[in-house]
């Protein structure tokens, strides 16, 4: 299952941390760099990627349903 | 009619007659503004009071299945408007009003209202920290409940968009008049029933009237059960409401909301980008690191492979010491051959093998010239006789010639 961002971001900081901490064989760090840049680049997709999707929740006969919502500027201004 | 046949009434009769007049008269489902005055809250649950004004009083009566949907107490002194029905109490010969609803009337009693509400309700616990949810740091999806007109729903896209475009799922709201404090109610429990992860709860600014729903118990407690964090932003900063204090956070402004809901993507940037510096810095590090023991490794390595170039060069200097001496003696054997087979030719023409046969040589001396001939000697002169096994010195006697062939 994809991570979300924040838990890409979350493991990208710990990974960052065990690095900084040295402490491993070359092999060790070696692999968790490798898993380090491709979470940055997955972060960094993810952020650039990220869209703003806008739905309107409507109520018919006790039941909820959602349709895309395109708020209107004429709608927008104080009366 | 019993009045009619008899011309006169009992009490009851009469005051039964002046109820129906009353109460079939168009005095029913009235509303009246007065002060409130000599409030009693009896033991049953019922509220008996007068409405006054400086000219009149009077008698009001809410019994409690009305009193049930009251939003505040009534307190002596207060301005209402009330709702109700005329009716006459027998007992008394007494006409008053049944009361169904009251609204406070004015500001002030609003005030009053709002004071209660928050007081009943803090004691309650419905604000206390310990109740409130912590808000995702990164929601998905962004439940909106406000007005479909007004600035708020623009502010909030507005400021989501630029900070973190999320995802927005947007509940049309009504929130102000009559049927405000229900319309929120329901978004809050639709919006429980979907897949976002935060609820901004928003209206723009406007009167403590415009904003009254928001005070609402119903909205209180909707908002408490919300099993999803909630953000309130009611009118401006400087205006609270009970939502704002039920809420798990309160911001000042809509805009201020959808900032706080959501992380600044920039930031967000910055902060992957410093850690993707620190990354390979602490690689840059592990692998300088690493390299300096390899070279320090190897190193070590080329001295030992130097020994091992020693040794074998020790080993060849043997070798070659074997061979040299091995040659020296095969060259020191043939020379002996030689020296062996060149001695035993110069002896076969040797003066030496005559000496054996019995002659012997003479020598001057002291210069050893060989005497061939008496001439080359004078009496007393001494010579050297060289025999087979020795030498001999001489003199010379005497000299006589001989002719010997």
């Amino acid at each position: 299952m994809e991570m979300s961002f924040e838990e890409s971001l979350t493991e990208l900081e710990s990974i960052v941390e065990k690095l900084e901490n040295g402490q491993l064989s070359l092999d060790e760090s070696l692999l968790l760099f490798d898993k380090g840049i491709k979470l940055v680049k997955e972060c960094d997709t993810k952020l650039k990627s990220a869209q703003q999707k806008i739905e309107r929740l409507i109520e018919e006969n006790n039941c909820l349903t959602s349709e895309p919502f395109e708020p209107q500027e004429e709608n927008m201004r104080e009366k | 009619m019993v009045y009619e046949e008899k011309g006169i009434y009992t009490v009851h009769e009469f005051t039964l007659a002046v109820k129906n007049i009353l109460t079939g008269s168009q005095l029913s489902d009235i509303w009246i503004r007065g002060e409130i005055s000599n409030f009693t809250n009896h033991g049953s649950g019922h509220r008996y009071f007068t409405l006054k004004d400086k000219d009149s009083q009077l008698q009001c009566v809410m019994f409690k299945w009305h009193g049930q949907s009251l939003r505040f107490e009534l307190e002596r002194g207060m301005k209402v408007i009330v709702l109700g029905d005329i009716d006459v109490y027998e007992q008394r010969g007494q006409y008053q009003l049944k009361v169904r609803a009251i609204r406070p009337d004015g500001t002030g009693e609003l005030y009053k209202a709002f004071e209660q509400l928050k007081n009943r309700l803090a004691l309650e616990g419905l604000f206390s920290p310990a109740h409130k949810k912590p808000l995702p740091g990164f929601p998905r999806k962004i439940g909106v409940a406000t007005s479909p007109t007004g600035a708020v729903l623009h502010d909030i896209l507005t400021v989501l968009k630029r900070r973190y475009p999320v995802n927005v799922l947007f509940m049309p709201t009504v929130v102000q008049g009559e049927y405000a404090a229900e319309s929120i109610v329901r978004s809050i429990q639709a919006l429980n029933s979907t897949d976002v992860d935060l609820i901004i709860l928003g209206r723009g600014g406007g009167s403590i009237e415009d904003l009254w729903a928001f005070n609402e118990e119903i909205v209180a407690r909707a908002i408490f059960g919300s099993k999803i964090p909630i953000i309130s932003a009611v009118g401006h900063e400087t205006d609270y409401t009970i939502a704002d204090f039920v809420a798990d956070v309160r911001a000042p402004t809509p805009s201020a909301a959808a900032e706080i809901a959501v992380p600044d993507r920039r930031e967000l940037y910055s902060r992957i980008t410093r850690l993707n510096d620190r990354l390979i810095e602490c690689q840059r590090r592990s692998i300088a690191d690493t390299a300096s023991r390899l070279s320090h490794i190897q190193e070590c390595i080329q001295s030992c492979l130097v020994l091992d170039k020693i040794t074998n060069y020790i080993q060849y200097i043997d070798e070659l010491t074997r061979r040299q001496t091995a040659g020296i003696q095969r060259m020191l054997e043939i020379k002996t051959y030689l020296f062996t087979a060149h001695a035993g030719k110069l002896n076969a023409v040797s003066p030496l093998g005559t000496l054996s046969r019995g002659y012997s040589i003479a020598l001057k001396l002291p210069d050893k010239t060989v005497v061939k001939s008496i001439g080359d000697v004078k009496e007393k002169d001494e010579i050297q006789i060289i025999v087979n096994d020795g030498k001999l010195k001489c003199n010379i006697n005497d000299k006589e010639v001989c002719r010997w062939k």
